[in-house]
């Protein structure tokens, strides 16, 4: 260390370390998990909370979000900006963001393509949208003002969907590709959810893989699905994030990362939380998938070490 | 398309989306909206019933954790279903779901099957505010040993700034045994119902505290709270109460830092 570096050459004072995120495997971070992870946690990783958890004024959670700050990577993950909503975005909320993303200086941010709120009432629920052109102009809208609120790029997630709008025009990855083009937007892909959706309405996975603009994926989202049946009897899939991730799952996953590279990999686990050992294997399951590629990619050449 | 239908005059029209796929959402009678449906024409009543539960459960599931002990006192059964009541009729207005269920304590004294619990709905309002506690700014409390600076003839005109944590609760309930009983793995013995319980609510650092107010203290401690200065705020504490003990009150309150300063009045 070289001492303190004159005041005039500090652009912002720095609150938490800088741990890189490249290449690393990460899970949600969930309260009960905190005094096992101080006691256990991973050497590598990251660790990705809901933003609207980190809401309150102080006590405890911003205790413990400050604790883990402090030794990994943090992803802050918007649940409830209604980003794919006809209603402009609620100001409070997005000041909360902000202050949220000043104060912990998360290495990732992102938010859902999706919307959670209409007039005065909040669903708790990520609810779908047509995809017409005038959709994409509204949330591309609305994606600027995040972007611009904030001041950085935000990681959009795809959806997981159980119904298709009749008004629709354009296919999912088409919508998200113009988003990217009009906003700069990256992206967060979240490989459960294309499995989740690709079955639910009777597409390749892929297929839709093929189509999305893998480009511009910042990070990766795995999670577990539930078994459910439509109307007709067919497989039904829920986005449960409440078990394993699939092996179709991991599946995908291997064939992304071997076309993408190795790019942070969160396992989402939020309800039927295991105990912390089993949420660590799971991550340590997708970090040796990711090793694997950046060996690969080494050896080709295709990435670089640095960076 | 007729030119004026590109004009904002069908905007709403074009934007329509979300009051459509809303619409069902709390109202499981309703039919999925006509503008969705499965692949291929397939139907969308158990597809756009995902979404109805998906709502309905993690709302509910919300008010489970934010309302443990009356969970524990009802047991899970008989809470999701009146849960399910009161999210239908006072879903949230805000994302933060810590601030949801403001109104539930108030839904629970109106609810029917919960009239043979009377002191449910105080337990609740108890749970309420230790949340609110829980998720309060952080500050430095009042130190117990401040109020020896300030001369005894001006005690009476001094004016208190309550810790952002701190809550009072009344009650006709012992609600503080319940709630203390409730809030604990161990098994619960028997609770006389017919004694009252004010509780005081702090939180000086991480952990919340839950205590008793003696006779007159919450009374005493509302008016501190609402800027009163502590020779008002005990003349309506014994006005209430008697008995009210304006020594030991004031010490309980700063041991249990409800207060981050003290000054003088006007």
């Amino acid at each position: 260390m070289n001492g303190l570096a004159p005041a005039s050459r500090i652009s912002k004072t720095s609150r938490f370390p800088a741990h890189p995120i490249a290449g690393l495997a990460g899970t949600s971070f969930k309260h009960e998990h905190l005094h096992a992870i101080l006691g256990d946690g991973p050497k590598d990783g990251f660790f990705e909370v809901h933003a609207e958890n980190y809401m309150g004024a102080g006590g405890p959670p911003h205790d413990a979000l400050a604790s883990i700050r402090r030794d990994y990577p943090v992803s802050l993950h918007g649940v409830c900006m209604s980003i794919g909503g006809p209603r402009p975005l609620d100001k409070a909320h997005l000041g909360r963001f902000k202050a949220l993303v000043d104060r912990y200086e998360p290495a990732l941010v992102s938010e859902h393509l999706a919307w959670s709120t209409h007039d005065t009432t909040y669903y708790n629920d990520l609810l779908p949208l047509p995809y017409t052109p005038a959709t994409v102009s509204r949330v591309a809208d609305h994606i600027d003002e995040m972007q611009e609120t904030i001041g950085r790029p935000i990681l959009l997630e795809n959806p997981s969907t159980y119904v298709l709008f009749a008004e629709s025009t354009m296919s999912e990855t088409d919508f998200i590709g113009a988003l990217v083009q009009r906003t700069g937007c990256g992206l967060l892909l979240d490989v459960n959810n294309v499995f989740v959706s690709a079955t639910n309405h009777g597409y390749s996975a892929l297929s839709y893989l093929a189509d999305f603009p893998l480009a511009h994926v910042g990070e990766i989202h795995l999670a577990g699905h539930a078994e459910q049946a439509d109307d007709e009897g067919d497989l039904l899939l829920i986005d449960s994030h409440d078990g394993p991730v699939a092996d179709a799952v991991w599946k995908l996953f291997d064939i992304v990362i071997g076309r993408c590279g190795p790019l942070p990999t969160l396992i989402e686990w939020d309800s039927n939380i295991p105990d912390w050992p089993v949420l660590k294997a799971e991550a340590a399951a997708a970090q040796a998938i990711l090793d694997n590629h950046a060996d690969i990619h080494h050896v080709f050449g295709k990435a670089h070490a640095a960076g | 398309m007729p030119q004026d239908e590109l004009q904002s005059g069908d905007l709403s029209h074009r934007f329509d989306y979300a009051a459509a796929f809303t619409a069902g959402l709390l109202d499981p009678d309703r039919a999925p909206p006509d503008a969705v449906s499965g692949p291929n024409g397939k139907a969308a009543v158990k597809r756009y019933a995902v979404y109805r539960n998906n709502v309905t459960v993690s709302l509910i599931d919300a008010l489970t954790a934010s309302f443990p002990a009356t969970l524990r006192i009802t047991g899970p059964d008989f809470f999701r279903a009146m849960a399910r009541f009161h999210v239908r009729e006072t879903p949230p207005t805000s994302p933060l779901l810590f601030e949801y269920g403001r109104d539930f304590p108030d839904f629970i004294e109106r609810y029917d099957y919960a009239r043979p619990m009377p002191w449910l709905a105080d337990v609740a309002r108890l749970e309420r505010a230790w949340l609110d506690a829980y998720h309060a700014a952080d500050a430095e409390p009042l130190a117990s040993a401040a109020l020896a600076s300030i001369p005894p003839e001006r005690l009476a005109d001094t004016v208190f700034v309550p810790h952002p944590a701190t809550r009072a609760t009344r009650s006709r309930f012992p609600v503080v045994t319940i709630f203390a009983a409730n809030r604990r793995n161990g098994p619960v013995g028997r609770i006389e119902a017919d004694r009252p319980e004010d509780a005081l609510v702090t939180r000086p650092g991480l952990e919340v505290f839950v205590r008793h107010l003696p006779p007159g203290g919450a009374a005493f401690l509302d008016r501190l709270m609402a800027g009163e200065p502590l020779g008002a705020a005990a003349g309506a504490a014994l006005a209430e109460r008697a008995e009210f003990d304006l020594a030991a009150n004031i010490a309980g309150l700063l041991q249990a830092s409800a207060f981050t300063a003290a000054h003088q009045g006007g």
